[in-house]
Order: C-alpha cells, then structure tokens, then sequence
C-alpha cells in the first residue's frame, strides 16, 4: 500500500464519527429514492398489469334497467371496443356473530365463461359452476377479515329474502383495489365486501331477468372519450341512465391513482433534501480536513506530487463515504421498499404487487447521490489543489474577527464573555452558519410536514363524523318509499330522532361546463346530518337554491348567485334552472345540497326520501340493528362511530410507523449536521478550549462555548423549519386536492412543538457525544503545538 | 512491543519563595516543562507531593486542580493562546469574569503597556503584543504564582526583551511569585533563583545575589 493510501486509512479511522454521519445521509438520500420512487414503480407496474390482465374498462355507467338487446346499440357507438353488461345490487349480510352492521355488493358473472371486462381473478377455490345459483365468490379482503375459506357459507339478505350462499371462491378484482363501501370514506373489510354471483343467481332475486343496470366499456385507441359518453347517455336516457363516467372517476382507480401522484410527489421532494444536505456536509467536513492539512499538502507538493494526485486523495474520503452510504442505502432501501409494499398490500389489493426496483433506479439513485456528495466534495478539494505550495508551508492566517451587526445594535452588552465568543463565531461564517442551519431546519420541516399530515387527517375525520355526521346510525333504503315510513322508523324502540333524506343524481351544467353529481336534500332545521364548512361553522340549508362544495363550484366556474341547468338524472328526468345560494369550502366529496322540499319540488317526485338518519339510545343499539335487518327496504345501515373507530385503528398503526421513519430520517440529517459542526468546531477552536481550561475553566463552561454554538444555530434553525415546513405542507395540501377531497391546511400547535422538540434531543445527543471527546483533550498536548 | 516506563522527572526536591523570580533553564527534554505543568496542576506526578501553602496538589481532584488554577495560577506560554473571537480586553476579562479579586482588565492592560490597544482582536496585533495581552490576562486575577512556558520563544530578540521586561516589572510590582522556562541561557539572570534541569532532574541551582536588567542581557 502506498504511504499516501495508509495516510488516507489513518485518517478516515480518526474522522470515522464524521465519515460515516455522511455516509447515513447518503444512505437515506439513496434509501428515499429507492424506497420511494422503487414502489412508486412497482405500484405502477402492479396497477397496469392487473388492469390489463382483467381488461380493465374505460367507460362506466349505471341505470335503472335496460333489456340485454341494448347492447349491441352500446357496441355500434363509434369510438367503442368493447362492451360488458351485468347487474349488481348491494345486500345486507345476516353475521350472527355481531350486531354490527355489514353489507355486500353483489356483482353478476357471465353464467358461461369469463366476463368480458373487468374480469376478477381468482386467488383461492374456483369459479362459480354452470348452472350453481346458490354459489359466491367472496372479496379477498372480506374473506380476510372474516376468515372465510371456500366450503363455508353465508347468510345473505337478498331483496327481503334470506339466502345462505356457498363460498366457492376468493377473489380479487380491478374495480375494488380500494373498496370502500358506500358513505364510507375507508375499507372496512369487516362489514363490506364483494360478491360475485351468477347472473342467473342475482338477475332472478332482483327482477333482472334478461336485463342489466350497469354498463361497462373500452375505447378504440383514438376515441374521443366525451364523445363517446355522450352517446352512451343518449342512449340509455329512456332507460334511467345516470350519466357514464370515465376511468378517472371509477372511485378505486381515483383513490389508488391519488395515492400514486401522491408517493411520486413525496419521492422527489425528500430526495432533494437528502442530497442537498450530503454535498453541505462533504464541503464542510473536506473543507475542514484540508485547512488542517495545509502543511502536509504542501510537503507533498514540494516532494513533487501532482495536483491529481492529492486531490484525488482528498477526494478519496469522499470516495468512502458515499460508497459505504451507497451500500447501506441500497440494502436499506430494498428492505425498507418491501415493507412499504406490504403496508400497501393491506390497503391495496392488487395481484403480483411486489417491491422490484429496477436496476436503473437503483444506478439513479446511486448515481444521482454519488454526484451530488461529490460535488460538495469538488468544491472543498479545489482549494487544496489550487493551493500554492509556497503558500501552503505558511499557517493559515488567524481568523479575522470583528464586531458583527448584531453586536453594533447592542446585543454584545448584554452577553458575557461567552457569549459574544459564540455570538462571533456564528457571525463570522455567515454562510456555513445559514446552511447549518437550513440544514437543521429541513428536518424540523420533516417533522413538521409528516405531523402536519396526521393533524388534517384527524381534523378532516373529526369535522365529518363529531360535526357533520351526528347521527348514530345512516340508512340507505332499496328504492325510494315515501315520506311516512318516518313514522314507522320513529316507532322503533329506541329511536329518539328520524331525520329523512332524498338523493337525486343530476347533472349541472353552467355555460358549457358540466358535471354529474348527487343531490342531497336536507331536512330543514337538521340536527343529524347538517352542512358544515371548513371553519367548522354550520351553513343552513337554504329554502330554494343549491349549496356547492368549493371544489365543485370552482369545476363548473360558478359562484353564489349564478343560474345553473339541472338536469335530473334519476326519475322523470326533468330539466330546471337552479340559483346557486351558496358556496362552502369543504374537504370530503364533491357535494351539493338543497332543501328537501326543494329538490322534490325539482324533480317531481314529492314525499319519497332515500334513506334516514337515526338518533338512538345507545343501549338499544344491537336491539335495533335486529329490527332493521328484517326490514327488506333496508340495504344499508352505516355507523359512523364504528367507521371512525376502525379509521383511528388503522391510523394510528400508521401514525406509529411513518413518525418512525420520519423521525429516523430527521434526526440523521439533524445529527449529521450538529455533529460535523460541533466536531469541526472543536478541531477548530480547540487550543482555545484547552487554553480556557488551563486558566481555570471547569469543563461544563468550556463545553457550553463549544455547544452554545451549534445550540445557537440549532435555535436559529427551528423557526425556519417552521416556515419551511408551514411552506411545504401548505404546497402538499394545496397539490394533493383531488376531485373527491382536499386535504385541510391544519397544523396543531402541538405538531411544531414536537418537531422542534425531538430536533433539540437531537442536537443535545449529538452534543453530547462531541463533549465527551473534549473532555478527553490533552490539555499540555494541545497547547505545546503550534496549530 | 512492551511498554517501557520513561521517568520524565526524578529526585525533584524543589522549592518557590512568596515574590521571587525564577528561571528554569534547560534543553528540550530534560523535564522542564513536565516540571511546570505539575505546578500548574495540568499534570499529575506519578508518585511524590506537590505542596502548595499548606495543601498536597498530589491529592487533589480534577474538579480541584481546576479551582486551583482558576483562583491562584496565571499561565503565559509560548503561542500566546488568545481567544482569536475576543479583543483584548475581552480576552483578559474572560479570566477576571471568573476571578474573586481581579484587578480590571484596562489596568492589567495598562501594566503591560498597551491601553491603546484593548479593543484590537488578536488578529490585528503583532507578536509581542499578543503575548503581552496574554501576561495581562495572566495577571488581571492577582495570581500568587505565574508560570510562563517560553514566554519568549516566538518572539524575536527586541520583542522578546520587552516582553521579559514587562514580566519582570510586573513581579517586582506585584510581587507574583514567577516561573519562566526557557532554553536561553541568558535569560537565567534576570531571575532570584536559576534552577538548570537536565535528563528531568535537578542539575544545578543558583541564586543570583542581584537581578540584572533586561537591557544588559546577551540574546
């Protein structure tokens, strides 16, 4: 080995601390990409192969009923390619075990073959049998949840009659990646699942012989999508059609597809933070290594080594530390892909859903990582190269000092000693001191930006079921039934409130925007079920008019005030004009709210509501969930307090994980900064510790210079990790709003503090490791040398 | 390879009088500085007592070795050793902030000649006016013993000879009890007692029946 490697070796022993604080961030820089972007690609990949493989449709449409003949007028539609009709009904499932609710969505198959589109695939047992009507094949996650196997059975309560199924199959299906089931804004693989049955099972039990009430299609490669759904509506008009939706609309491709952009976001963004943090380090760190060295890179110089060859040397540390971050990164980023993958697999149900980083992206991320470290490295060995040899023999000049800004306004009066002695140190390298601190504030901004993220979530939760949704119990009836049976629900013991509604799909329309949606008629004077808008302020359901969500009115460019065309989806189908009484900033849903009596008025349909809402006397609960499943009308009875029971389960599972890695990534990127510094300082400033300690300094005062330092900068740090992180979150929750939900820009008080509080423990760690080593200066050593 | 015990000190009987000027002289090596760092209470004697007024430093704790130096020892050494972040001033007040009864800092500076100087940072002052600031800041807390490690070993001859002046001006005003190591033979008369080390024991003590002046010395 040569004496020029073995000098190499020595050192990097001795800054071993400081390689491989470099190295971690390296390591998580390359880790968040190939993490990140790795299951982004693998999400992608599983998401087009599983819509593929089940010939995933373009086009969706529901209707009231239509006779099968119609559709070979559905194929003749220019622009179509294919065409796949069923019936599918949603059932109330009879569990024993619990008075819980649950409700299955029945969905028909074709009684011999596959279905032509949007095929499920079968993960467990077979496919239904020709001829089999009393044969079910189950959703996985339900058969899951529930531990169904294919041999048992299952009670179903099809349209008022009580049916037991066999379970011959586990299935998945392209449709319900993500089934949520309907009102409900999370899976709740307990009490919602998918049933496929044969057509001949479910046409039969809901008077759909030889018809069908939903339409599926896929598009010849040069379609134009609206043309083709506007032809579909026209055609199936007489036929209740509620208006076809494209694929972006399917509500489990919009909720996959949201999570998607939103992993491709976060996997460019937390990347960038990494690197940048890597090449400060690498300057820093090299910078400092090299000013020490001034004498032996002269020396070698002098005995006639190249430029090359002692930047190479220099730059050889850098060499190491990215190597050795690249390696942990690498592993650590398959690793932590895979269990990201697996989180998704819980949420997701998708086949062949599995973390395979492509090469490339693994070379990117090393690659991209390694430049980046290196870059910081170039630039600090520079000036060792361009040093003169002459010049280098010499000691670096004594740092110049003076009295900074902040001292002229007066501050340094107010200081000690020691004070104005870290005071000026921060002060003279302004620039090293901003990057520290933009260092540090990037993990509080982590931090911030990751508890930010669980504060919407839990405010969005709380405003929808503590204020919006107050009712105990949600009904959804079959069909519509008239106003009175409010009575009859009253009537159950029990029940202390019946509130009734009615919901309409209409489509509005202002100028030549349009857009589809569900009208939900209000009581007036509501308790149960009330408008409420961001600012958790209820708005009253207005006597005539429609109140639209925000999202909504900004879609259709109206505002409170504006005319528009409604156009009755549902019924006789009649076409108004509507005033637009109010716009409510929201964050769930694309919702539009009229009175009522209003909407009866509208559509010509007086006293038939859709479903109530109940107040119940909590012990009467299971009581009443037994009365309601003999009631045939009934198909849907949700809770609100169940489902935000089982959202908080799962979120706080999740808020424990991700605060995990947040953390972890934070705090290298935090000690990586403090530790290098303090270490620097030290290195730096260390015969004038030592000197202090000689006259008499105890080493608690010397370690308070030494860390008051980086303490000053790790302050200075925490109120611009706010601001980035107030910045950030602000541009998440602003890019992350979708068609379905915005996400609140709320951050509790108790979010920053706990970002700057686990970021000071950070910074007192790495302190504290740096302390020790000063409290090992050899105080005769230090001061006998010439720097 | 074995671990080999290397005595840098041996049979030192020693002794420092309230007031006097002493000059340990030696080539590098022969123990002079161990010497001092003992006294100085920055190291610690392998065996044998250490007795200051009455008190075994040999004894003492690190914590009290500390609060030894911090109340009763002023150390002046070869690379001045100012905190390059403070002027003048400040550096003498950083000791005089930690001292029972200093005098101010302007007036230690203005023992060692430089009140024109208290705000300049140690950056802007040349040599000998940075080791001057550090006797001052040696000083400023009324020491009952100084002890200066080649005080003058960076300096060339002028500046040396100033410096050396202003150290003997100070003992004979303040009546510091003082120790200055150096190799500069010539150095040995401006003090009360010579004291020569060689090979970490004592070779040779003189005392000097009269103190010459600094500008008499041969460099």
């Amino acid at each position: 080995m040569s004496a020029l490697n073995m000098k190499l070796l020595r050192e990097l022993w001795k800054l071993k601390g400081q390689v491989a604080s470099i190295a971690l961030v390296v390591a998580a820089g390359i880790m968040s990409i190939v993490t990140m972007r790795g299951s982004y690609e693998s999400l992608v990949t599983a998401q087009q192969q599983f819509y593929r493989e089940s010939r995933f449709a373009d086009v969706w449409v529901s209707l009231v009923r239509a006779p099968e003949g119609l559709r070979v007028n559905l194929e003749s539609i220019e622009g179509i390619d294919a065409v796949d009709t069923r019936v599918t009904f949603f059932a109330t499932l009879d569990l024993d075990d619990s008075g819980i609710p649950a409700q299955g969505r029945f969905i028909s198959l074709p009684e011999i073959g596959r279905p032509v589109l949007n095929d499920i695939m079968l993960r467990q047992g077979r496919y239904i049998a020709v001829g089999a009507i009393d044969e079910v094949i189950v959703s996985e996650n339900f058969a899951r949840a529930r531990n169904y196997l294919p041999g048992d059975s299952i009670r179903v309560v099809i349209n008022g009659r009580s049916r037991d199924l066999d379970i011959v199959g586990i299935a998945i299906s392209a449709e319900h990646t993500y089934a949520v089931p309907p009102g409900a804004l999370y899976p709740e693989d307990e009490r919602y699942g998918i049933f496929w049955a044969s057509r001949e099972t479910l046409g039969p039990a809901f008077n759909m012989d030889g018809a069908f009430n939903e339409a599926f299609v896929t598009l010849t490669p040069d379609a134009n999508i609206d043309a083709v759904i506007e032809s579909i509506d026209a055609l199936l008009r007489p036929y209740g059609g509620l208006g076809a939706y494209p694929r972006r609309d399917q509500p489990s491709h919009l909720i996959l597809q949201a999570e998607l952009d939103q992993n491709r976001v976060t996997g460019a963004i937390i990347p960038i933070i990494f690197l940048g943090v890597a090449v400060f380090l690498l300057y820093l760190v090299l910078g400092r290594l090299i000013s020490t060295q001034r004498g032996e890179i002269a020396v070698l110089k002098a005995f006639g080594y190249s430029d090359w060859e002692v930047g190479g040397h220099f730059l050889l540390f850098a060499v190491v530390a990215v190597l050795l971050g690249g390696l942990i990164g690498l592993v650590g980023g398959i690793q932590l892909g895979d269990a990201y993958i697996e989180m998704y697999a819980q949420y997701f149900n998708l086949p062949n859903l599995e973390y395979l980083p492509s090469a490339g992206l693994l070379f990117f991320a090393f690659i991209s990582c390694a430049l980046g470290a290196f870059g910081g490295a170039i630039a600090a060995v520079r000036r060792a190269v361009l040093l003169p040899p002459a010049e280098a023999m010499r000691p670096e000049a004594p740092a110049r000092f003076e009295p900074g800004i902040i001292e002229k306004l007066g501050v340094g009066k107010l200081l000690g000693a020691t004070g104005r002695m870290v005071l000026r140190n921060v002060t003279r390298k302004p620039v090293q001191g901003f990057f520290s601190s933009l260092g540090i504030a990037l993990s509080v901004a982590i931090l911030t930006v990751g508890f930010f993220m669980f504060d919407s979530v839990n405010h969005m939760m709380d405003l929808q079921f503590r204020h919006i949704q107050r009712e105990d119990l949600a009904l959804t009836f079959r069909e519509i039934l008239p106003e009175t049976v409010r009575y009859d629900l009253a009537n159950l013991q029990g029940v202390s409130r019946v509130e009734t509604y009615r919901i309409v799909p209409a489509r509005l329309r202002f100028g030549h925007r349009e857009d589809e949606v569900v009208i939900q008629g209000m009581e007036l004077n509501a308790e149960l079920r009330r408008i409420i808008n961001a600012d958790n302020r209820e708005v009253p359901v207005p006597a005539t008019g429609i109140v639209l969500s925000a999202v909504l009115a900004d879609r259709l460019m109206v505002s409170s005030g504006d005319e528009l065309i409604v156009e009755m989806l549902e019924g006789k189908r009649k076409i108004a004009k509507l005033l637009v009484s109010g716009v409510i900033e929201d964050f769930l849903g694309v919702s539009a709210y009229m009175n009522k009596q209003a909407l009866w008025q509208l559509s010509g349909e007086a006293n038939v509501i859709s479903g109530a809402f109940l107040a119940v006397d909590a012990l009467s609960l299971d009581d009443i969930h037994r009365q309601l499943k003999q009631i045939p009308a009934v198909t849907g009875v949700a809770s609100p307090a169940t489902m935000l029971q089982s959202f908080e389960e799962q979120l706080a599972q999740g808020i424990l994980i991700a605060a995990g890695f947040l953390l972890g990534f934070a705090c290298i990127i935090a000690v990586g900064v403090i530790y290098n510094g303090a270490r620097i300082s030290l290195s730096e400033r260390g015969r004038e510790l030592a000197s202090l300690r000689v006259m008499g300094f105890h080493r608690s005062e010397v370690a308070w210079l030494l860390l008051g330092e980086q303490g000053t900068i790790t302050l200075l740090a925490i109120p611009l990790g706010w601001l980035i992180g107030y910045s950030l979150s602000y541009a998440i929750a602003t890019g992350l709003q979708t068609d379905i939900y915005r996400i609140p820009f709320v951050a509790e008080p108790r979010t920053y503090l706990l970002s700057a509080v686990l970021i000071v423990l950070a910074a007192i760690a790495s302190g504290w490791v740096v302390r020790r080593r000063l409290d090992r200066i050899d105080l005769v050593e230090v001061l006998k040398t010439r720097e | 390879m074995g671990e080999i015990t290397v005595h840098a000190l041996k049979n030192v009987d020693f002794e420092l009088f309230e007031g006097e000027m002493t000059v340990l002289l030696g080539a590098s090596g022969s123990g002079k500085s161990t010497l001092l760092n003992i006294i100085g209470g920055l190291d610690v004697a392998s065996s044998g007592d250490v007795i200051y007024r009455d008190q075994n430093l040999h004894e003492f704790s690190d914590r009290a070795l500390t609060d030894y130096r911090r109340a009763h020892v002023g150390f002046v050494f070869q690379f001045y050793n100012l905190i390059s972040s403070l002027t003048a001033k400040e550096n003498v007040a950083l000791v005089t902030d930690i001292a029972s009864d200093p005098m101010s800092p302007i007036e230690a500076l203005a023992l060692v000649g430089l009140e024109d100087r208290v705000n300049h940072f140690p950056s802007q002052l040349s040599g000998g006016e940075q080791q001057r600031v550090a006797i001052a800041r040696a000083i400023a807390k009324r020491p009952s013993i100084l002890l200066c490690d080649e005080p003058t070993g960076a300096l060339d001859a002028e500046t040396g000879k100033l410096v050396l002046s202003v150290l003997d001006q100070v003992n004979c005003q303040t009546q510091t009890t003082t120790a200055i190591i150096t190799h500069n033979a010539s150095i040995g008369a401006l003090g009360d007692v010579v004291v020569r080390m060689s090979s970490g024991e004592i070779a040779e003590r003189i005392e000097n029946t009269s103190r010459a002046n600094v500008d008499d010395i041969e460099w």
